[in-house]
């Protein structure tokens, strides 16, 4: 099947800036595809020339077989969008907001009542925008970005600024999106975002990809190393440790063992040892690297900084 | 379709506008005080036989609020705009199908529609305080502001592609318009004026506001200012062009 989007070899700059450079990957019908990086990766301008909104200076865009530049209109009567730290005007009403943008769209558009219903945005319906918490405020755009049932929803740093909670209850939003057989582009710079809801993510970073792939393919190919932490008395464990084939590095403070490794087999192997030799363990953790640690791993420094 | 959307919009932003108590003062309010106001005080204290009170009193002053009219609302449009701009309000709205041209086109309408009901205000509120001349073209008269508000909302949009933050677009805009009123010829015939500011006088569309505006009061038949009303289109033309060019949607 064809993938809604494909991006070959993108370039934009702003001046002498290179925003985005070289960029190429491709999107699937009916997937959460991720674009991560840190802040002024280029997430976002690869994202608004994906939607028309800029002008790459190179390289070829094609979404649902439409050229986002040239068939900008046709494009962005089938796509929903919800733009980084966009406003509505402060004093528009809710249902006002969902109304208008219903009537922009050639395609019948879904009920506005029963989306903000399923948004749980019923109870503002006549309150003004400014007046609105965060989490609502992006569930709204939420509505906007569906209220002409698009067939890719675009999502730009969707839950920055929101409380853990909010946060959450987006992302079971954006799930909901993928099941109604929706393909959603989102960008984040929230690592557990991205592990929890994509099903692949592009890494950006300089404007440009360094991986993309399925994020715990990702996370298996860039750091296979596997940790261990125990606590033990037994003496002899350290020398058992030490023995079990691929264990690279052990530590010790106050009976407490770091063990470090690769590969997949290291923690049966560990728990094999325990049992074998009776060694009695009143503490025992697997820590396993996430997509944090693939980006510190792929770019030298944390995503944060 | 787009009809739809223009519509609503302009709707919708006509309700944000009222909704917003000290901007709707200040864009409806203030003209219509000022016309109250100084006609009370010019009108009080000279005797009416006094020509020079008499023909502000019944062309000047009217001409002189309706311009603070066309002026407020420019700069409301300025303001609005700018924020809209800061906000990313602009860049949200044209991240749908509705075309560039409706978005600021709604906005139009909006200060048109405003003006035209600030105007019926005056009118009325002049009506029962205060009797200007009685065989006003009444609606000769509102084609003419309508005109006059359209090319200026023009070099509004001008303003507001050059300004580069909200802050700044209300002052800026009343830098650019106030003093064009000053060699408009509302005060000072034209022709009186000194060389240069002659010369600026005949390319600030302000003066073929107010030779308009004041010949449609006095009864002036359409075919006597045709040239007035071309003026204006071109500075619409050319401004609404230069903005097309630098416009800023974010």
């Amino acid at each position: 099947m064809r993938p809604v989007i494909q991006v070959s070899r993108v370039r934009k700059t702003y001046g002498s800036t290179v925003a985005v450079d070289e960029v190429s990957f491709e999107v699937n019908r009916g997937e959460i595809f991720g674009l991560i990086g840190p802040n002024g990766a280029g997430k976002t301008t690869t994202m608004e020339c994906i939607e028309g909104l800029r002008t790459p200076d190179r390289g070829t865009i094609s979404v649902l077989g439409l050229d986002p530049f040239r068939q900008v209109y046709q494009l962005q009567d089938r796509i929903g969008v919800q733009l980084q730290q966009a406003q509505l005007q402060k004093r528009v009403k809710v249902w006002e907001a969902v109304d208008l943008w219903a009537s922009l769209y050639q395609k019948k558009a879904i009920e506005g009542e029963r989306l903000l219903e399923q948004l749980g945005l019923v109870d503002k319906r006549d309150a003004w925008f400014m007046n609105l918490s965060g989490g609502q405020k992006q569930r709204l755009f939420i509505a906007l970005a569906l209220i002409n049932d698009p067939e890719v929803v675009f999502l730009d740093e969707l839950t920055t600024g929101l409380d853990p909670q909010s946060r959450r209850a987006i992302w079971d939003l954006v799930r909901g999106i993928r099941e109604r057989g929706k393909t959603v582009f989102l960008t984040t710079h929230l690592m557990e975002e991205a592990e929890r809801l994509c099903d692949r993510v592009a890494i950006i970073e300089h404007g440009r990809i360094i991986d993309i792939d399925r994020p715990e393919r990702l996370v298996a190919r860039h750091c296979p190393e596997r940790t261990v932490v125990l606590s033990t008395e037994d003496p002899v464990a350290e020398e058992r440790f030490r023995a079990i084939p691929g264990v690279e590095a052990v530590s010790c403070t106050d009976l407490r063992f770091t063990i470090q490794g690769r590969g997949d087999d290291l923690v049966t192997e560990l728990i094999h040892c325990l049992s074998e030799n009776r060694i009695r363990v009143t503490d025992f953790r697997t820590i396993l690297p996430n997509l944090e640690d693939v980006f510190l791993k792929l770019t030298g420094h944390s995503i944060r900084e | 379709m787009m009809l739809r959307g223009l519509w609503k919009l302009t709707w919708i932003e006509i309700k944000i506008f009222l909704r917003e108590p000290l901007g709707a003062f200040g864009t409806i309010g203030v003209p219509v005080l000022v016309f109250l106001v100084v006609g009370r005080v010019v009108g009080g204290r000279l005797a009416p036989s006094s020509l020079a009170a008499s023909s502000f009193i019944h062309v000047g002053l009217p001409v002189l609020a309706s311009l603070l009219i066309a002026i407020s609302a420019v700069l409301s449009l300025v303001t609005i705009i700018s924020i809209y701009r800061e906000g990313g309000i602009l860049k949200r709205l044209r991240a749908t199908p509705l075309r560039p041209q409706t978005i600021l086109t709604a906005h139009v309408f909006v200060k048109l529609i405003l003006t035209a009901i600030t105007l019926a205000l005056m009118v009325l509120a002049g009506k029962r305080y205060y009797p200007v001349g009685v065989h006003v073209p009444l609606f000769s008269f509102t084609i003419a502001l309508l005109i006059s508000t359209w090319s200026i909302l023009s070099i509004g949009f001008l303003i507001a592609s050059i300004v580069p933050t909200a802050r700044f677009a209300q002052p800026i805009g009343a830098i650019i318009l106030y003093p064009m009123i000053a060699v408009s010829g509302l005060f000072v015939p034209v022709e009186s004026l000194p060389p240069v500011l002659h010369t600026l006088a005949r390319v600030l569309p302000l003066t073929y506001a107010v030779l308009l505006l004041q010949g449609i009061w006095n009864g002036d038949a359409w075919s006597a200012h045709l040239g007035d009303v071309a003026a204006l289109a071109v500075v619409f033309v050319v401004c609404t062009a230069l903005s097309a060019k630098v416009f800023r949607w974010e």
